[in-house]
């Protein structure tokens, strides 16, 4: 409901009881006049986010992090990128929130409430990766429509809820079930009611594995209203719009979801790689599942000037999708040679895994620090943009950071 | 005629007054409570192509509706030049001005994401005000060639300590 129109239709009274004090001189107030007091505060402070990150877009919300925030193990939610595709929804009462499992493939449709997901099911707690699939879109050549995510559209939060597979076994699924496909209360940018935001899914595969949660939790604590309160999809590895927030039902499809967002060329790309521009037809558009392998720098923020004998530490993150990284190596001669960093293994499936490395330089001048992550395929970054894809998903190029040495 | 008679037809004409009195008392309530919720009698105003411009009442509101600042439209932050206030009007009531200014696209990609919104996100008709919006946006948001990875810029050097 648009903001306006909701206090616009509320009394005085029902205005003074939101703020918590009486509306002095409330009588003297222009009709249709919203107090200061409820206007949209300063998005920093509305979804707790710290003040280093990026507002690419508030209508609908969209913030994400620079490297150097995300040096955390476990990402808070002040680091946290916002993807949102519609509105936010309002006046979202946990008490009566249900999850409704239905669709073709469902042996029945079954509503649970919150309290029947957390009591009647086992609660796990994973680390998992969530990547925008347009995380570094804006150095796509010629540039992709849509926001211009750079590097900080990931984190690696801590998510607990129940398994999707239980709920679903609770249910009964069909033999013929192919995909799940959710349902959110967020609403439409254009105010029709009629029309979803957002309702994409997964195959069932994937929403049968042990971390494809139904979570309630982000980081031991009720999920931040801006990333799903009070219940959302967590599908770690994919891009994130597979985790739907403020879900409300999922469908088990006896086909591929049908969605708003899953079709036509949204979180797709070609399924033969394309020139620079090229256009695509949406029927030779395929479906994005695992993220590629990535990894970024998250210490020191770029720009750090050193002296000649000072060594330089970094350390940073790296993840690849349903995969696990292998090995991870840093260049400072622009990928003339590599060196080895430090990895250590993921806390869990599908987490992010962290290096380091103790970089010497060897005289006076302007450094780069690239880095780059190979995943257990053998698969690594490419040190230039990936394959051009009319969207501009999947950017994994390798993350640089600029030095000085003096 | 009878009285009984006169006093029937009376009675008949009184009841006659007094539907038509209520069918009045409901048409001008009817009215009335349009008149609350549209003031401006929008459905009644003919709508040419050209004239549409749909506004955006919460910048409307605001006295800073056309303010320009160094070039810049103060409230949306799109470059001032030919067709501003059209875009602003039009492109900025579902979603930010930034999903718009963020991006680049030739006149072609511009108008294929008109195109692709009235399709699927229920954008008006925008008639003769289309070519004005993608002119402005063709000229001031137009792709520049990158190459296939870019320099680093805008760097803000600091000192690090050990």
């Amino acid at each position: 409901m648009d903001r306006r129109k909701f206090t616009g239709s509320l009394s005085l009274g029902a205005m003074a009881s939101i703020l918590g004090v009486p509306i002095v001189f409330g009588k003297s107030m222009p009709e249709g006049y919203v107090p200061l007091g409820l206007q949209d505060t300063d998005p920093f402070q509305r979804f707790n986010k710290d003040k280093g990150m990026v507002v690419l877009n508030d209508k609908p919300w969209n913030m994400e992090a620079q490297a150097h925030l995300l040096d955390d193990k476990i990402t808070p939610n002040k680091f946290m990128f916002i993807r949102n595709n519609g509105n936010i929804p309002e006046n979202i009462d946990a008490a009566t929130w249900t999850l409704t499992i239905d669709g073709e493939a469902a042996n029945q449709e079954k509503t649970y409430t919150l309290q029947d997901l957390k009591t009647k099911f086992e609660q796990h707690t994973y680390q998992l990766t969530l990547e925008c699939g347009g995380n570094g879109r804006s150095e796509f050549n010629p540039p992709a429509k849509g926001n211009q995510w750079t590097v900080g559209a990931v984190g690696c939060a801590q998510w607990t809820g129940v398994r999707l597979r239980d709920i679903l076994q609770d249910v009964g699924i069909k033999s013929n079930a192919v995909y799940i496909g959710y349902h959110a209360a967020d609403t439409h940018l254009s105010g029709d009611p009629n029309k979803e935001p957002i309702s994409r899914g997964v195959p069932m595969q994937k929403a049968l594995q042990d971390e494809t949660l139904v979570a309630f939790q982000m980081n031991g604590k009720d999920i931040p209203l801006a990333h799903g309160f009070p219940l959302r999809l967590v599908c770690g590895g994919w891009p994130a719009s597979a985790s739907g927030k403020w879900v409300n039902r999922i469908s088990v499809r006896n086909k591929v979801h049908d969605g708003p967002k899953m079709t036509g060329s949204s979180y797709r790309i070609p399924c033969e790689t394309v020139a620079p521009g090229e256009k695509v037809a949406d029927e030779a558009m395929c479906i994005i599942e695992s993220m590629p392998v990535k990894s970024l720098i998250t210490y020191p923020k770029t720009g750090a000037t050193i002296k000649t004998n000072q060594d330089l530490k970094i350390r940073g993150h790296a993840w690849a999708g349903e995969l696990q990284v292998s090995t991870m190596e840093y260049s400072i001669d622009f990928g003339s040679t590599w060196k080895t960093c430090s990895l250590e293994q993921p806390t869990n499936r599908l987490a992010w895994q962290h290096f380091g490395a103790t970089v010497a330089f060897p005289k006076k001048g302007y450094y780069e620090v690239w880095a780059r992550a190979t995943d257990s395929t053998g698969t690594s970054q490419p040190m230039v943009l990936p394959g051009w894809n009319p969207k501009g998903y999947l950017n994994n190029a390798c993350h640089r950071i600029a030095v000085k040495v003096s | 005629m009878s009285k009984e008679d006169k006093f029937n037809e009376a009675a008949q004409q009184i009841r006659r007054l007094s539907v038509a009195m209520f069918a009045l008392f409901i048409a001008l309530a009817a009215i009335l409570i349009y008149v609350m919720a549209d003031p401006n009698l929008s459905a009644l105003q003919p709508t040419t192509e050209a004239d549409l411009v749909v506004r955006n009442d919460t910048l409307l509101d605001s006295p800073d509706y056309e303010k320009i600042e160094n070039g810049v439209h103060v409230l949306t932050g799109f470059v001032e030049g030919e067709g501003l206030m059209t875009v602003v009007n039009n492109c900025t009531n579902c979603h930010s001005a930034k999903l718009v200014t963020q991006n680049r696209m030739t006149a072609d990609g511009w108008r294929a994401t008109i195109d692709w919104m009235q399709e699927t996100q229920n954008l008006w008709d925008l008639g003769a005000n289309e070519e004005i919006i993608v002119a402005y946006l063709a000229k001031f948001y137009a792709p520049e060639a990158q190459g296939r990875r870019q320099n680093l810029t805008n760097i803000e050097w600091y000192e690090l300590k050990d």
